[in-house]
């Protein structure tokens, strides 16, 4: 190592090695992703972002929201859980299967549920599921690896009742709401320049328009966090908004504010275009869409749309006790809760 | 082979490079006349990025004690005072001060002037206007949005003609020494000098020239990152400590295999780097990088070993008044600490808990400011009297600024590597609502904010005798010049005042 040339090739051909392996491969690799079909569904994913929201990203980018919040939800893995879409005929069958499949489950308790799940939806217009439907969760058998569940379907199936598996993303950043799945790579192919942050200061992003779809829950945020969330760490971002006269009516866009941060009378507050543009763009936050790298079940099942992503442990996992009808299903409440 | 012998012929022990030995006090003279402008110029501009760097950190901490600080106008929002703050302190004070150092050490050791100092001052000058006008493009809102290189595009010419003005004449310098036999420091230090345009030009490139798609941005950040991080910052760093350690205990590097170890290591596994666990890439990548990373734990005992080695217990005595090497020793000690969280955080079992929180900023802290700038503080504080032949105007300013530093550190760092690892664990629990898990970190991050105080104050001395230095040399200097003149005797600029 005495002379110079030899040490000007040692370190290129180190840095060369690292280039090949983190710059040049990976872009051989993800470089070129395009969007693709939805696990069973024929839409192709991603979207690119609608305008406004694109420069929605230049403010996000521009005022280091990046910062604070992450666009990662991890998980830890997947399991698989059994969802009963039809009770068929034969019930005598189907309960024993029932029994066979979920140990601890009493008979009367079966046939309960079973019948619970028999009766028509309540006639509504709505497609959305209700909080007025009667009817208990069909979500039978929770957490179980694919064999098991594959197993506990094949019982069920042969006693003439229609039962599927469906894949369930865990992990604690999925636990807490803050998405599906995990993101993969191919949830951020239009986006520049890319926010993935590397520090949760504030909660995770990702799919925060599925947590949070209004607007101006947002646009308050934005002008006074504390007014929202209490106790939030989030700087005020009052420089996208801006105080002015008002004219001859009112704007409607203007805030509606408590008082004690309400203009002087004759003075309306409202958001600057790039306030809009980056509600904008935190409302096309969503990245939940099932794919081949990172399948999950949204299929609705009939009986209960939306059962498999429940959040919280439907009627017949939470305990033995049968479903009282009547019973509110926990599946039918949207994810729309602020964020905590 | 003794591994010894091979660092004393020629009279390479940088030993034997001090200004007492009265044979080479002429040929070191116009070594240190050929660099004493350019470096005069990169060490002010550093320290007074330092300055600038620790106002808007400190404005940035203050945040955390109430979000509503400072929060009327645009420009100095968390999400603008921050990336400021660090791209100032990467650009404005770790990049410049440790191609100063370099710089002199290719001189020293290379035993020749340093090539076209106008020219190399010219590529200060360049140096600064850019990073002048990126930070100024950040603070209007033009931050690029990638870690570590959020100066936006239209600083990167000056910058990048800065650094090939610099760099050229520093590879110059290396290619006309004149003693041919390489010391270690120089191999750390030419692998350095071509390391970062290469990172740089790419990271450039393929981020904000000819955009990359999707998450290959991240990758390519991510790479840079640890790049300028760990790799070009270790190689600079490491360059000084080999040069400053044997030089301030007086005694032989324990040894030259050991370090051309550390070196080889750094350079091929260093560099493969920070992409983090958690990340949305295929799972090759983050584990790769988690071998890479873990890899670099043969280097970081080589290096602790070699410096202990030669550093270690019974040296000479007043080792321990001796300023620039304990700014050295903290330095190397950091070094460690922080070598070794970052292959902590890479391992998955760790990194499940430590991603995406407050550990990571900590432990690019402690290297970045605990190593690095520590080290540069220690290089600054020995070349400059020697480049000036005056001693600093406030030598208890020295010692203050060594306390403020390191208790500074300390204080930024260890909360905020406690509140990562509180917030991961407490995050893995999803019954933990997560306003909670904030207000657990807050606290530490309230404390951190005295660190940034005490860094500040520490810049503002280093600041100050700096300059001061400056102005006293120039006085001297002509009373000297007049008084050979008059007297028609040669008078050494060294003189004491």
């Amino acid at each position: 190592m005495n002379y110079g040339p030899l040490l000007f090739l040692a370190a290129f051909f180190a840095l060369a090695t690292s280039w090949f392996g983190f710059v040049l491969t990976p872009q051989a690799q993800i470089g070129q992703l395009q969007p693709a079909n939805m696990l069973g569904a024929p839409t192709l994913y991603p979207q690119a972002r609608p305008g406004l929201a694109r420069q929605g990203l230049e403010v996000y980018r521009a005022n280091g929201c990046a910062d604070c919040h992450t666009q990662q939800v991890r998980q830890s893995g997947t399991v698989c859980d059994v969802v009963l879409s039809d009770t068929g005929t034969n019930l005598p069958a189907v309960i024993t299967a029932l029994l066979k499949v979920k140990p601890g489950l009493s008979e009367p308790a079966a046939r309960q549920w079973l019948e619970a799940l028999r009766q028509p939806p309540p006639p509504t217009l709505d497609p959305r599921p209700s909080t007025l439907d009667p009817r208990p969760s069909s979500l039978l058998l929770q957490g179980l690896k694919p064999a098991e569940a594959d197993a506990a379907v094949k019982v069920l199936n042969g006693a003439g009742a229609k039962a599927a598996v469906s894949i369930v993303p865990v992990g604690p950043d999925l636990a807490r709401g803050w998405g599906k799945r995990r993101n993969v790579a191919r949830d951020f192919i239009f986006d520049y320049p890319l926010a993935l942050g590397s520090q949760r200061i504030g909660p995770d992003l990702a799919n925060l328009s599925a947590r949070q779809p209004d607007a101006g829950w947002h646009l308050r945020h934005l002008y006074a966090p504390r007014l929202e969330v209490k106790g939030s760490a989030m700087p005020p971002y009052r420089f996208l908004f801006e105080k002015r006269k008002i004219e001859r009516r009112p704007s409607p866009d203007a805030m509606v504010l408590p008082r004690d941060l309400a203009p002087p009378p004759g003075y309306e507050i409202v958001p600057k275009p790039e306030a809009g543009a980056l509600v904008a763009y935190l409302l096309s936050l969503r990245a939940d869409a099932p794919l081949f790298e990172a399948p999950l079940t949204v299929a609705p099942v009939p009986g209960a749309a939306g059962a498999t992503n429940a959040p919280a442990a439907p009627d017949l996992t939470a305990a033995n006790a049968p479903a009282a009808p009547g019973a509110t299903s926990t599946n039918a409440a949207p994810t729309n809760a602020p964020a905590k | 082979m003794n591994p010894t012998a091979s660092c004393q012929p020629f009279d390479l022990r940088p030993s034997t490079f001090g200004l007492q030995d009265s044979a080479n006090e002429a040929a070191a003279a116009s070594l240190d006349a050929s660099c004493r402008l350019p470096l005069l110029v990169l060490f002010m501009s550093a320290a007074a990025w330092l300055v600038i760097t620790s106002g808007f950190a400190l404005i940035a901490s203050i945040k955390f004690h109430s979000p509503a600080f400072l929060a009327g106008r645009a420009w100095l929002t968390y999400g603008r005072v921050h990336p400021a703050a660090s791209s100032a302190f990467l650009y404005g004070f770790c990049l410049q001060s440790g191609l100063a150092v370099s710089l002199w050490l290719l001189a020293r050791l290379g035993r020749t002037k340093l090539a076209q100092r106008w020219l190399v001052t010219l590529g200060a000058m360049f140096w600064n206007l850019g990073v002048t006008v990126g930070v100024w493009g950040v603070l209007a809102g033009d931050r690029t949005g990638f870690e570590a290189l959020e100066l936006p595009g239209y600083a990167t010419p000056m910058i990048f003609v800065g650094y090939l003005l610099i760099g050229v004449w520093g590879a110059l310098t290396f290619h006309q020494r004149r003693e041919r036999r390489l010391y270690v420091s120089q191999w750390f230090l030419f692998a350095a000098l071509f390391w970062f345009p290469w990172i740089y030009s790419t990271a450039q490139l393929l981020l904000l020239t000819f955009p990359v798609r999707g998450v290959m941005q991240s990758v390519i950040a991510w790479w840079y990152a640890d790049n300028l991080r760990f790799v070009w910052l270790w190689l600079a760093g490491l360059g000084a400590v080999f040069y400053l350690v044997p030089k301030l205990t007086r005694r032989d590097l324990q040894n030259r295999n050991l370090a051309l170890f550390a070196f080889w290591i750094i350079l091929l596994f260093g560099s493969w780097g920070g992409i983090p666990n958690s990340a949305p890439v295929p799972a090759w990548m983050p584990a790769l990088s988690a071998v890479g990373t873990v890899l670099t734990t043969v280097a970081l005992l080589a290096v602790g070993l070699s410096v202990w080695k030669t550093a270690g217990p019974g040296g000479p005595a007043g080792a321990r008044e001796n300023l620039p090497l304990r700014f050295v020793r903290f330095g190397v000690l950091t070094f460690l600490v922080a070598g070794f969280m970052r292959v902590l955080g890479s391992i998955p079992p760790v990194s499940n808990v430590t991603d995406l929180t407050w550990f990571g900023p900590a432990t690019d802290q402690l290297d970045a400011y605990g190593f690095f700038a520590m080290v540069n503080f220690g290089a600054a504080y020995w070349i400059l009297p020697h480049l000036m032949g005056l001693e600093f105007p406030w030598p208890r300013l020295v010692r203050a600024h060594f306390w403020l530093a390191s208790l500074g550190i300390v204080l930024l760092a260890a909360p905020l590597a406690i509140a990562g690892v509180l917030e991961g664990l407490k995050l893995r629990s999803p019954d933990n609502a997560f306003m909670e898990v904030v207000k657990t970190t807050l606290p530490c991050l309230r404390v951190s904010t005295v660190g940034d105080l005490f860094m500040a104050l520490g810049h503002v001395a280093f600041l100050a005798n700096l300059a001061g230095l400056a102005a006293r040399f120039y006085p001297v200097r002509a009373a000297s010049l007049f008084s050979s003149l008059t007297l028609d005797l040669y008078k050494p600029a060294g003189a004491k005042p």
